[in-house]
């Protein structure tokens, strides 16, 4: 074999070597790590399934994925909801000459911190936040309503966050599809409304599912939000790995819940994992 | 002829890497050697990052305090279990967690001589805590206490000298709870006539009880930033565990928030600087300590930007406004009426944070 054959066929490795690489550094690693710390004891250094057990018997912890669950599953839907009719206004309504300016627009609030938002968020739903003053003040309510710090506000700033992320995603799907699907629906007497229910939307299911699947992920591991808006009247997951840590450094029952957790995540991907190519036929 | 290394991308990539590795090598180690020169590196809570605080120390001893902030001692103590022996010098933590750092092997004896012990509050020198097999290593730099925060405009302070307050329906929805497990409950130990260092597995259930009632009246349970905003902005009217840490920081804005010291007591937190028997710069750390506990130092940490405080040395720099906003001179008084945080093994720790957690979890 010479020389630029053997260089020929390593170059590929070594382009990937340095993913490879940080995959194995960054999560591999710390993923055996953390499946070994949560085999330990918090205070002794035996393995058992101990910290799992806790998991399962202990109904407030159980609470806190279904919570988590529930949450996610909420949010998920109503971003979907209102993110597709978002993206195909923006793609088939909005002239080409605006759409990047009206996709700019629409993806502003991701230039903003995270964690101001949501605190933004409170300042808008607290008892005299702008929603309230505004229904009271219109004389619509004689008492202001309670809506920050419940549910409803963290999956109010879960929605404004991923309704963003998941317009991008369908609209980018959209944006591929070529004129000729419509033509040759309306050449076959569709109308619009058998148009988009037979073809356009089984074609942007792809975009619609991979956005719905970051939803989920990133949703059902965030910390902040339900932190900031739920006023911690339930608990979530990742906030009862948090409450671990704090005081008590229990990193072996943290990274038990934090196993558990991805294990959910990893059956999400499962489920939905043929929607998830991006290739189209 | 043509040197072929120059066109090969693998060769250039590996050119590239080490110059990268080599670069990335000579920062570290002129970062390391410049921090050991002239640094002091404390794992603080955010009262000590308050330029106000640091900066006179470090312009007197020409020196950089380095300070990295936690929340929580179990959290602290695993950023010292990550980083290298020496690394710290000094750390504020909870008093009553100081066995913890002194069981691991991480402080470092402190000379009684050279700190002002006799000036310290004596109800706040925490000996049962401080004091391991003799040795002291923790002193008390600032307390207060978790009692209840109120704004006086809204509730009828007469009201607040009883913890019953708590679960009377007329407070219902206007209460937020402090999101910290040992203080509150320790609350909810007074509300039943428990003596705080005195709770057992077999109070659990009564104290279960008494927090389920709290929290059915409760709008929030949130963490410092969100339960002194919730108090702050109107969005309630009461602060459970709650005290001059919310209301004093706050009082130019809002002179109508207070605190009261209930009938029933109130819990005493307090929070000590230790030494690491593994520092580097020992003398500076020392200097630093003390400089905390001096009159000029203890005033400017009980007014630090973050929260304020009661100092624990009597002798702190306060100006008049300062001390009637910490209500300085009812100091004996509250410290009479009040009990230590719960100190529980680290069974009943647990169990306290889970009987915590299906609080939270309560509809």
């Amino acid at each position: 074999m010479n020389s630029s054959t053997r260089e020929g066929r390593a170059l590929p490795w070594a382009l990937v070597t340095p993913a490879l690489g940080w995959t194995l550094l960054f999560f591999v690693l710390p993923f055996v790590a953390m499946g070994l710390s949560s085999l330990r004891g918090s205070g002794d250094s035996s393995f058992s399934l101990a910290n799992y057990s806790q998991f399962f018997a202990n109904p407030a912890y159980w609470q806190a994925m279904v919570n988590s669950l529930e949450v996610t599953a909420i949010v998920t839907v109503v971003s979907v909801l209102l993110a597709y009719p978002f993206a195909w206004i923006l793609a088939e309504q909005v002239p080409e000459r605006w759409q990047r300016a009206a996709l700019m627009l629409a993806v502003l609030p991701f230039w903003t911190s995270y964690v101001v938002r949501s605190y933004s968020w409170l300042l808008v739903l607290s008892q005299n936040g702008v929603i309230n003053r505004a229904l009271v003040g219109s004389g619509l309510l004689s008492e202001p309503l309670q809506l920050a710090n419940t549910r409803f506000a963290t999956v109010t700033g879960f929605v404004h966050f991923f309704v963003m992320l998941l317009t991008l995603t369908i609209f980018a799907n959209l944006k591929q599809l070529s004129p000729s699907y419509r033509k040759a629906a309306a050449d076959l007497g569709a109308g619009p409304a058998r148009t988009f229910w037979h073809v356009i939307l089984p074609l942007t299911l792809p975009g619609i599912m991979v956005g719905a699947f970051l939803t989920f992920v990133l949703c059902i591991g965030d910390y902040i939000t339900p932190q900031i808006l739920g006023g911690n009247n339930e608990l979530v997951m990742p906030q009862l790995v948090m409450m671990q840590i704090g005081r008590r450094g229990d990193f072996p029952l943290a990274s038990a819940l934090s196993i558990i957790l991805m294990a959910v995540v990893t059956v999400a991907y499962l489920a939905c994992a043929r929607w998830l190519k991006i290739e189209r036929t | 002829m043509t040197d072929t290394s120059a066109r090969n991308p693998l060769s250039t990539l590996q050119r590239r890497l080490r110059a990268a590795c080599a670069a990335t090598a000579l920062l570290l180690v002129a970062g390391s050697s410049l921090a050991q020169a002239a640094d002091l590196n404390a794992l603080i809570w955010c009262d000590h990052s308050d330029p106000a605080l640091l900066e006179p120390f470090e312009k007197a001893n020409n020196v950089k305090v380095n300070v990295k902030e936690f929340e929580g001692t179990g959290a602290g103590l695993a950023i010292v279990e990550q980083s290298q022996p020496g690394d710290w010098d000094v750390m504020v933590i909870d008093s009553i967690d100081v066995p913890r750092g002194v069981e691991k092997g991480l402080f470092e004896p402190l000379p009684e001589d050279k700190l002002p012990f006799a000036d310290l509050f004596p109800e706040v020198k925490m000996d049962k805590s401080t004091i391991v097999d003799g040795k002291r290593y923790g002193i008390t730099e600032k307390f207060g206490y978790n009692t209840i925060g109120f704004n006086k405009t809204k509730v009828d302070p007469t009201d607040m000298q009883s913890l019953a307050s708590l679960t009377n329906d007329k407070y219902k929805s206007k209460i937020a709870i402090y999101d910290y497990y040992l203080p509150v409950i320790g609350m909810a130990a007074l509300a039943i006539g428990k003596k705080t260092a005195d709770l057992t597995e077999a109070d659990l259930p009564a104290l279960k009880e008494e927090l389920l009632k709290i929290k059915a009246n409760a709008k929030l349970v949130g963490e410092v930033t969100a339960s002194q905003t919730a108090l702050a902005t109107g969005e309630v009217d009461i602060l459970v565990g709650g005290g001059e840490w919310v209301t004093a920081g706050l009082a130019k804005e809002n002179p109508a928030l207070d605190f009261s010291i209930p009938k029933e007591g109130a819990v005493l937190w307090s929070q000590s600087l230790a030494m690491f028997k593994d520092s580097k710069n020992k003398d500076m750390a020392l200097k630093f300590i003390q400089y905390i506990l001096s009159p000029e130092g203890q005033a400017r940490l009980a007014t630090s930007s973050c929260y304020w405080g009661m100092p624990s040395n009597t002798k702190a720099a306060l100006t008049d406004d300062q001390k009637k906003v910490l209500r300085f001179d009812e100091q004996p008084g509250f410290l009479a009426r009040a009990q230590a945080y719960p100190a529980p093994n680290a069974d009943l720790d647990k169990k306290m944070q889970d009987l915590w957690t299906e609080m939270l979890q309560a509809k």
